[in-house]
């Protein structure tokens, strides 16, 4: 009868009950890593496809340029060559090549379209400034002055980058909030909390079962989001101290978990537990910031966010697992998350029933 | 509770003997009262228990059986009376008492998605039993081959034989039952009365509640019958009946014996006839039966003695409803 035995074999139950439950695995595990890769996909190569240019005949600048940097120049544009300049100009036209250049004696000409200005222009620009290249070059001095463009943006910017702790933070919310509020409900309107009354196992086993549970089922739930992210199709890259997401996920946890418990000892009917609970996590994703970045979002936007434990725990989550912050940079963040579950239990508490009725 | 007003806390004789007593009942209820808003739900019950007795709690729904177990189980705190189970208050919370008692739950209490097996290992482990012991519970059941079905899928009387076996997975002393054969088609519900019989050998006491006179009639030493809160009456269901002086009635096929020449048989109180049953009414129904053969008109004949229907309905004025 020990509590330690109780605890075991009520916790088996849990999980059992919840790896058999179909719909439950689909919703906490499934779903969210869907979102992760259609996200992770959408916004994951978003770096402008290469300009096409076709090259008609010989062009002097071009395949200087080509011979002598040819690397560098195929990272942006991609030169195939042709002599039918009437085909050429048809591809341009019809949109299939962004330009086509030719020779005419010393000058380079470029056939564009219109209908894509924004590639013409960019075209238009590369061309001009290989121009200018050779033209330096002819003078057969350096060039005096050097332009070294440099991206503001690391890789830590790219959108798995975010998307994974963020859309790990609302698979965590809905796990946590749906597992305490529904299994509380269920528990209750079936008669297994009578029954559990009626046994000599103490209460505190019966719920610390939920609890480590639910925290297994979180840090399965974060292990296959960090492997599929870092897939590299996706190519997360994690800073040093991302083992601190761990207790700030274990945290998470006991934060959505209280608040499921709230939900659960307050509604009479596993609907209406259902329904509350989607009204307060799909809410708390959205403003909490997993399906998109706050950083942009307008003050008052902000400032509401951290009414929601989610908030916290992506924002601690980002910070050590894609900003680069040292592992005490999360230890704020932990702090409220377990405030939040400890004032959730109180409440709970009070509101506990143990029968229907 | 101890009630101001109880004489209960002065030590007598009379005291002494009593509690004497409670100690050897399994179930001792005195002056039991509960209240929700303005239904008396408990209504001033006593009673008392012996070891080893099947004891049923009688009534229609909303008779107020559920509400007195729930007292004695320890699930609700009476508002007046006291109660001792095996000994010992069973409110708050008493955890050496738990394990003594089993409880059977009006529903089927499962854990979602378990298999039988592993429901009934799971609360045989919150009371320390072994896996191998709560295998063997299925067994006794009757659901060894339904060992790994999951409990969504067994059958109304699979499902009420498992959560039987959750009850006595611990091998208690004492077993609450409430209603178990309620929604069991008769089959299923002639099934279960074996094993309860079977389980009630061997000294276990059992306190059942229905609120199907015939199950009471067969399977318990004794019967309280309730209505509204109150206990009517107590005593074995054979002396009830008895007790009642209650008509037995004999029907045979419509057609053999006319209404007017079954009034003319002698001791027949009243006759009906509703086109495919002639039934007499009558307090000896022997000599009803001998002039009956004299007549030749027995075929297909059916005589039912009083029935704690009758019990009930001579103690309420009123028809029994289930």
């Amino acid at each position: 009868m020990s509590t330690f035995a109780s605890f075991k074999s009520l916790s088996r139950a849990m999980y059992l009950g919840f790896r058999r439950d179909k719909g439950a695995l689909f919703f906490t595990i499934v779903f969210p890593l869907m979102f992760l890769v259609i996200f992770g996909g959408v916004f994951g190569n978003q770096t402008t496809s290469k300009a096409k240019v076709i090259q008609i005949g010989r062009v002097t600048v071009l395949d200087q340029a080509r011979a002598h940097d040819g690397a560098e120049l195929g990272k942006i544009m991609s030169i195939t060559g042709g002599t039918d300049r009437a085909a050429a100009l048809k591809k341009v036209r019809e949109g299939d090549a962004d330009a086509a250049v030719e020779q005419r004696g010393d000058s380079v000409v470029m056939h564009y379209s219109a209908a894509d200005q924004v590639k013409s222009g960019t075209v238009r620009g590369y061309m001009e400034s290989i121009v200018q290249t050779a033209n330096i070059a002819v003078t057969g001095r350096p060039p005096t002055y050097r332009m070294v463009p440099e991206q503001v943006e690391d890789d830590s910017t790219k959108a798995i980058q975010f998307f994974t702790p963020s859309l790990l933070g609302w698979a965590l919310a809905s796990a946590g909030v749906f597992g305490a509020s529904q299994t509380l409900v269920t528990w209750r309107t079936k008669g297994i909390l009578r029954r559990l009354r009626l046994s000599p196992a103490p209460i505190s086993a019966v719920f610390g079962a939920r609890v480590v549970v639910s925290i297994g089922i979180a840090l399965a739930q974060m292990a296959l989001f960090l492997a599929i992210a870092r897939l590299p199709v996706f190519g997360l890259k994690l800073q040093d101290s991302w083992w601190m997401a761990i207790p700030l996920v274990v945290s998470g946890v006991l934060a959505f978990l209280s608040i499921g418990m709230v939900i659960g000892a307050w509604a009479k009917t596993q609907e209406a537990a259902q329904t509350v609970t989607q009204l307060i996590v799909l809410p708390m994703a959205f403003l909490g910031g997993s399906f998109f970045p706050l950083d942009g979002a307008p003050g008052w936007l902000q400032a509401l966010s951290y009414v929601f434990p989610l908030r916290y725990l992506n924002e601690g989550m980002l910070n050590v697992m894609m900003r680069g912050l040292g592992p005490s940079s999360a230890l704020p963040q932990i702090g409220i998350l377990l405030g939040i579950s400890l004032a959730g239990a109180v409440v709970a508490t009070r509101l506990f029933r143990w029968d229907a009725a | 509770m101890e009630k101001p007003n109880s004489t209960r806390g002065r030590v007598s004789p009379g005291l002494a003997l009593r509690n004497f007593l409670i100690m050897a009942y399994t179930i001792s209820v005195d002056g039991l009262r509960k209240r929700y808003g303005d239904v008396r739900a408990v209504d001033g019950v006593s009673f008392d228990v012996h070891q080893g007795e099947f004891f049923g709690i009688l009534g229609p729904n909303g008779a107020g059986k559920t509400t007195t177990l729930e007292i004695i189980e320890g699930l609700r705190e009476a508002d007046e009376g006291t109660v001792t189970v095996l000994g010992l208050p069973p409110w708050p919370r008493n955890s050496t008492l738990l394990p003594r008692i089993g409880v059977q739950l009006q529903a089927s209490s499962f854990f979602e998605r378990l298999t039988a097996r592993e429901q009934l290992q799971t609360f045989g482990s919150l009371y320390g039993v072994p896996a191998e012991k709560a295998d063997a519970m299925l067994e006794t059941v009757g659901l060894g081959e339904k060992a790994d079905v999951q409990v969504e899928k067994l059958s109304g009387g699979q499902a009420q034989r498992l959560s039987i076996a959750c009850a006595l997975v611990h091998d208690p002393e004492l077993v609450f039952l409430d209603e178990p054969t309620a929604a069991l088609d008769p089959q299923a519900r002639r099934n279960l009365w074996d094993l309860l019989r079977e389980i009630n050998t061997g000294g276990r006491t059992i306190v059942l509640t229905t609120h199907h006179m015939d199950e009471a009639e067969v399977l318990c030493d004794r019967v309280a019958i309730m209505d509204r809160g109150r206990i009517l009456q107590l005593g074995p269901p054979a002396a009830l009946v008895r007790g009642l002086d209650a008509p037995a009635r004999i029907s045979v096929a419509s057609g053999l014996l006319a209404e007017e020449d079954a009034r003319a048989l002698p001791g027949a109180d009243t006759v009906s006839d509703d086109g495919v049953s002639l039934t007499i009414s009558t307090r000896d129904p022997s000599a009803v039966v001998a002039a009956m053969a004299a007549k030749d008109a027995l075929a297909g004949v059916q005589i039912h003695g009083g029935t704690l229907e009758d019990v009930f309905l001579e103690l309420t004025g009123r028809e029994y409803r289930a």
